[in-house]
């Protein structure tokens, strides 16, 4: 019973971890190619800036998205687990 | 009560049955409910009263801020939609920054001071959710309204026979209908979804970290909190404008050919 609680729990913060790291990498390397495109445009067209800054905070928030999803996702597992919850049902029914 | 009971009990909602119903489906999330309902009636009630008392000479400072507001959705409008003249777009765009961005601001509201009221109130284990933008519902909600709002609009444009044709013919051409569909059915299905848990997750990320440092002793709370903060409120007008300008994009999109 309890091997099978800590199996479940470590799982599920390697898990976790995976998730929210892997989405961590690529927002960062989307951040980073965006932020250079940026200021090289801004440098060879300085009165476009204030333009190309709305369109910034545009593609930042569609880039934000699949990465909050996951740690969403993430969180709501290690806070309220449903494979947990599962298992400690069908371990109670068995019982 | 032990870190873990603290975090669950912050993240539960407010649950309460429909009277004479069973099961999960029938309940609603109160707080949720009318948190959203409140602050939509404020922001409704602001833009109204703007809208009586609005004067050519001599606007006040009040007037001048909710004008530089439409003033950007007009621009964010005029910029992106390209399906001709409608009078709906503006008046949406406008109800979705303002609204989302109310929601969002609840999240600034420090986490402990809704027990400490429901301690005022003498019920100090009482849930509540401030925040409706942190509850699925919510942001389904309203990004399965702006589902309707796109297949409504396709049909406009295009006639009903004309989107269902479009359906199965774009794009690679009719001979390779199941295929069309299936990515047109996807491209319709990611939209909302996207949408709704977009803001979903950079709201519910936000509430947790903002428990997870008032978890901390005193001087890291400060040391943490503050730049936690000021980067929230970025999120929280960001969100707002990204699910605004989403909206004007699917919305232009519906109403385009391929």
């Amino acid at each position: 019973m309890e091997g099978l609680i800590s199996n479940i729990s470590g799982f599920t913060a390697i898990a976790a971890a995976i998730m929210i790291g892997l989405g961590a990498c690529g927002t960062a390397i989307g951040f980073g190619i965006l932020g250079g495109k940026f200021l090289e445009a801004s440098a060879r067209q300085p009165e476009l800036v204030s333009m190309l800054q709305t369109k910034l905070f545009i593609i930042a928030g569609l880039l934000d998205a699949i990465s909050m999803i996951g740690v969403g996702i993430a969180l709501l597992f290690i806070f309220n687990n449903p494979l947990l919850s599962t298992a400690l049902t069908l371990a109670k029914t068995a019982a | 009560m032990t870190t873990t009971e603290y975090i669950v009990h912050h993240l539960t909602h407010n649950s309460v049955q429909l009277p004479g119903t069973t099961g999960h489906f029938w309940s609603i999330h109160i707080d949720t409910f009318s948190m959203s309902l409140m602050l939509g009636f404020i922001f409704l009630f602001i833009f109204t009263l703007l809208a009586r008392c609005a004067k050519v000479e001599n606007p006040g400072k009040f007037q001048l801020f909710f004008e530089l507001v439409l003033d950007m959705v007009h621009g964010q409008v005029k910029d992106i939609y390209h399906g001709g003249k409608s009078k709906v777009i503006v008046p949406l765009s406008l109800t979705i920054f303002c609204w989302v961005f109310l929601m969002n601001l609840m999240d600034l509201f420090p986490v402990d001071m809704v027990g400490f009221v429901n301690g005022l109130r003498g019920d100090p284990e009482a849930h509540w959710r401030m925040v409706p933008s942190a509850d699925v519902n919510a942001t389904f909600a309203m990004s399965l309204s702006v589902l309707v709002l796109i297949i409504g609009y396709s049909i406009k444009s295009k006639g009903l026979l004309g989107w269902l044709k479009e359906l199965i013919s774009a794009p690679f051409g009719i001979k390779l209908a199941p295929i069309n569909l299936l990515f047109q059915l996807i491209e319709l299905v990611a939209k909302p979804i996207s949408l709704a848990l977009r803001l979903f997750g950079n709201m519910y990320a936000g509430e947790l970290l903002f428990i997870l440092i008032a978890l901390l002793p005193w001087g890291a709370q400060w040391l943490l909190g503050v730049p936690w903060a000021i980067f929230h409120i970025l999120i929280v007008i960001l969100q707002a404008f990204i699910f605004m300008v989403l909206t004007i994009v699917y919305l232009s999109l519906a109403t385009e050919a391929h």
